[in-house]
C-alpha cells in the first residue's frame, strides 16, 4: 500500500515536471537513447533507400578520404626528398676504380660529409641497363661510357642551397672530379606543384563534404515527409521540437556514421592495391617508401568528422523544414 | 476554466471566421459547440490548441492568455488539453498501447511507466484486451476509444472532441458520448463539436451554437428551434 502511495506520489511528480519547460537528466538521456534506437530502426526498416543513401555519400567520402591520404603520402616522400640531398660526383674517366674508391674514403674526412657512396663503372652500367631499357644497345656499345659516380650524403651541417652550393664548389675544384651536381632544382619545381595539387585537393575535399551535407539533408527531408502525420500527431500531442528533431539528428548521424565506416574500408583498399606498384617504383628511385594508411587517430577523426557532417546536414534541414509542418 | 473574452478570428482574404465571441466554461463543465458547416466551430477549437492564433481579444485556459502565448510554450499548453478527432489521428504503424501513451513519451515519461498509465486508460476505454493490436484491425468506434484513451492518458484539464461520432452510428456514438460524461463528472472539463442534433438533444449540458462566426449560448430546452434556425 505504501509502496503504492511512493509510486503515485512519483508519477505525478513525473507528471508535474513535464508541464514544465525542463527535463530531468534521466528523462532527457531516455530521450536521448529512444531517439538513437529509433532512428536506427527506421533506418533499417528501408533499407533499399538507405542502403542506396550510404552508398552514395560513401563513394564522396571515400574520395574526400583518399585525396586527404594521397596527400600525406606525397608531403611524406617530399620530406624523403629533402632529406635525401645528395651531391653527385662525376670522376675523371682515366682514375682507376681502386683510386676512386681510396678518393671516396677520403672524401670522408670532410666535416660536412655524412657518408658516401661508390658506384663503379661496372656497377653504373649494370644497372642502366636493368632499368633504362636500353640494354641492347647498351650491350653494342664496344666500351662502357659511364663514368664512376661518387654520391656524397652532405650531413646536418648543409642546411640551406647556399651550403650546397658551397660544397659543391669545393668537390669541383678536385682534380678527380670531373663534373660535381646537385639535382634540387627538380624537387623544388615538384614542390611547387604538388603545393597547387595540395590547394586543388582541399578545394575538392570540400566541395566532396558540402556534397555529403546536402545528401544528407535530403535524405532526412525526405524521411521528414514521409513521416509528416506522425510529426503533426507529435505535435498535437505536446511534442516540442526538440523531441522531433532528436531521432532525425540521430538520423543523419547513422547515415554519415555507417557511410564513414565504409569509406574508411574503400580508401584502405584503395591504398592496398597501389602500395605495391608504389614500392616498386620508389625502388627505382633507389629509396624505400611505404605508403602512409590513415593512422587510428586519422581514422576516428574521419568517421566522426563524417557522422558530424551528417548530424549538422540533418540539423540544418529539420530546422527549417519543422517550422513549415503545422497541425491544419 | 476557459474563457473567451469578445474573441475575433479573422482570416487573411475573408471575413471572420469568428467575430465577438464570448463564453466561460467551468472546471467540470461539459459543453457541445454546434452549428452548421462552416459556422466557426473547428475554428474555435484550433484557438484553443493553438493550431490558429486569435486576431482580437483574449483567450484564457488556466490562467494563460492563449493569443499572445509564445511558440516554444505551445508544446507545454497541449499538454494539458486531450485533442479527440473525427479521423482519429492513430499512428498506423504502433499498437494501441504505443498510441495510447505518445502523451506521455513525448513529455519525457518512461515507457515503463507510461505503459502503466496507458493500460489504465485502455481500461476507462474498455479496451484493455487490445492493447497489442494495430489501429487498423479495429473497429471505427474502438480506434475512436484508442484516441480517447490517448486523450485522458496525461489527465488533462480539458478535453477538446472536433466531430467525435462524424465517422460512427448512433448507438456508438452514445458509447462515446456516456465515456465522455464519465471524464466531466471526474473533474474534467469538456468541449465537443458536433453538428449531431439528436445526440445533443439526449443530453443535458450546455449549447454553444455558432451561426457565421456568431455565438449565442443556449440550454438544451430551446434547442431543436435554434438549430433549424442556424441549419
Amino acid at each position: 500500500m505504501k509502496r503504492k502511495a511512493t509510486r503515485h506520489k512519483k508519477l505525478k511528480q513525473e507528471l508535474k515536471a513535464t508541464t514544465h519547460n525542463s527535463l530531468s537528466l534521466a528523462a532527457t538521456l531516455r530521450m536521448h537513447g529512444d531517439a538513437l534506437g529509433i532512428s536506427l530502426l527506421r533506418l533499417l526498416r528501408t533499407p533499399f533507400s538507405s542502403f542506396m543513401a550510404i552508398i552514395v555519400m560513401a563513394i564522396a567520402l571515400s574520395l574526400a578520404g583518399s585525396f586527404y591520404t594521397l596527400m600525406s603520402n606525397t608531403q611524406q616522400l617530399m620530406q624523403g626528398l629533402q632529406a635525401g640531398k645528395q651531391v653527385s660526383l662525376f670522376l675523371d674517366e682515366q682514375l682507376s676504380d681502386e683510386a676512386a674508391e681510396d678518393f671516396a674514403r677520403t672524401l670522408l674526412d670532410n666535416h660536412k660529409v655524412e657518408r658516401v657512396s661508390f658506384i663503379s663503372k661496372e656497377h653504373a652500367l649494370a644497372e642502366f641497363q636493368q632499368y633504362s631499357g636500353f640494354g641492347d644497345a647498351l650491350n653494342a656499345l664496344e666500351s662502357n661510357p659511364l663514368p664512376a659516380v661518387i654520391q656524397v650524403f652532405p650531413n646536418n651541417i648543409v642546411q640551406n642551397e647556399a651550403d650546397l652550393n658551397g660544397l659543391i664548389a669545393e668537390f669541383q675544384l678536385m682534380p678527380e672530379v670531373d663534373f660535381a651536381q646537385v639535382d634540387m632544382n627538380w624537387v623544388a619545381r615538384l614542390q611547387g606543384i604538388i603545393a597547387i595539387i595540395d590547394r586543388f585537393v582541399i578545394i575538392i575535399a570540400l566541395l566532396l563534404a558540402f556534397a555529403v551535407l546536402l545528401i544528407t539533408a535530403n535524405t532526412i527531408r525526405a524521411e521528414l515527409q514521409m513521416r509528416s502525420e506522425e510529426v503533426i500527431v507529435q505535435k498535437l500531442v505536446g511534442a516540442t521540437d526538440r523531441f522531433i528533431r532528436l531521432p532525425f539528428l540521430y538520423s543523419g548521424f547513422w547515415f554519415c556514421f555507417i557511410s564513414g565506416i565504409l569509406a574508411w574500408f574503400i580508401v584502405s583498399l584503395m591504398l592496398l592495391m597501389i602500395s605495391e606498384p608504389i614500392e616498386s617504383l620508389s625502388f627505382l628511385y633507389q629509396s624505400h617508401f611505404e605508403i602512409h594508411f590513415m593512422s587510428l587517430f586519422e581514422s576516428l577523426i574521419f568517421v566522426l568528422g563524417s557522422a558530424l557532417l551528417g548530424t549538422l546536414g540533418a540539423f540544418i534541414v529539420i530546422n527549417y523544414q519543422l517550422r513549415l509542418l503545422k497541425p491544419e | 476554466m476557459l474563457t473567451f473574452d469578445r474573441v475575433f478570428k479573422r482570416y487573411i482574404d475573408s471575413s471572420d471566421a469568428l467575430s465577438d465571441v464570448s463564453f466561460h466554461l467551468d472546471k467540470g463543465e461539459m459543453a457541445f459547440l454546434t452549428g452548421h458547416s462552416g459556422a466557426g466551430k473547428s475554428t474555435l477549437l484550433k484557438l484553443i490548441a493553438i493550431i490558429e492564433r486569435c486576431s482580437r481579444g483574449q483567450l484564457i485556459l488556466d490562467g494563460q492568455n492563449l493569443c499572445h502565448l509564445h511558440e516554444r510554450d505551445v508544446a507545454y499548453l497541449r499538454r494539458k488539453l486531450g485533442l479527440i478527432f473525427q479521423d482519429y489521428k492513430l499512428l498506423l504503424d504502433r499498437t494501441v498501447l504505443d498510441n495510447v501513451i505518445l502523451p506521455l513519451i513525448v513529455s519525457g515519461m518512461s515507457h515503463h511507466d507510461a505503459a502503466r498509465r496507458g493500460r489504465a486508460a485502455l481500461d476507462k476505454v474498455g479496451l484493455s484486451l487490445k492493447e497489442k493490436k494495430y489501429p487498423l484491425t479495429l473497429s471505427g468506434g474502438e480506434q475512436q476509444r484508442v484516441g480517447i484513451a490517448r486523450a485522458v492518458v496525461n489527465k488533462p484539464a480539458l478535453i477538446l472532441a472536433d466531430e467525435p461520432t462524424g465517422n460512427l452510428d448512433p448507438e456508438l456514438s452514445a458509447e462515446i458520448m456516456t465515456l465522455f460524461e464519465q471524464f466531466q463528472q471526474v473533474g474534467v472539463s469538456v468541449l465537443i463539436a458536433t453538428h449531431d442534433i439528436e445526440l445533443i438533444s439526449k443530453l443535458n449540458h450546455k449549447v454553444l451554437v455558432l451561426n457565421q462566426g456568431h455565438l449565442t449560448i443556449k440550454n438544451e430546452v430551446i434547442l431543436e428551434e435554434t438549430i433549424g434556425e442556424t441549419a
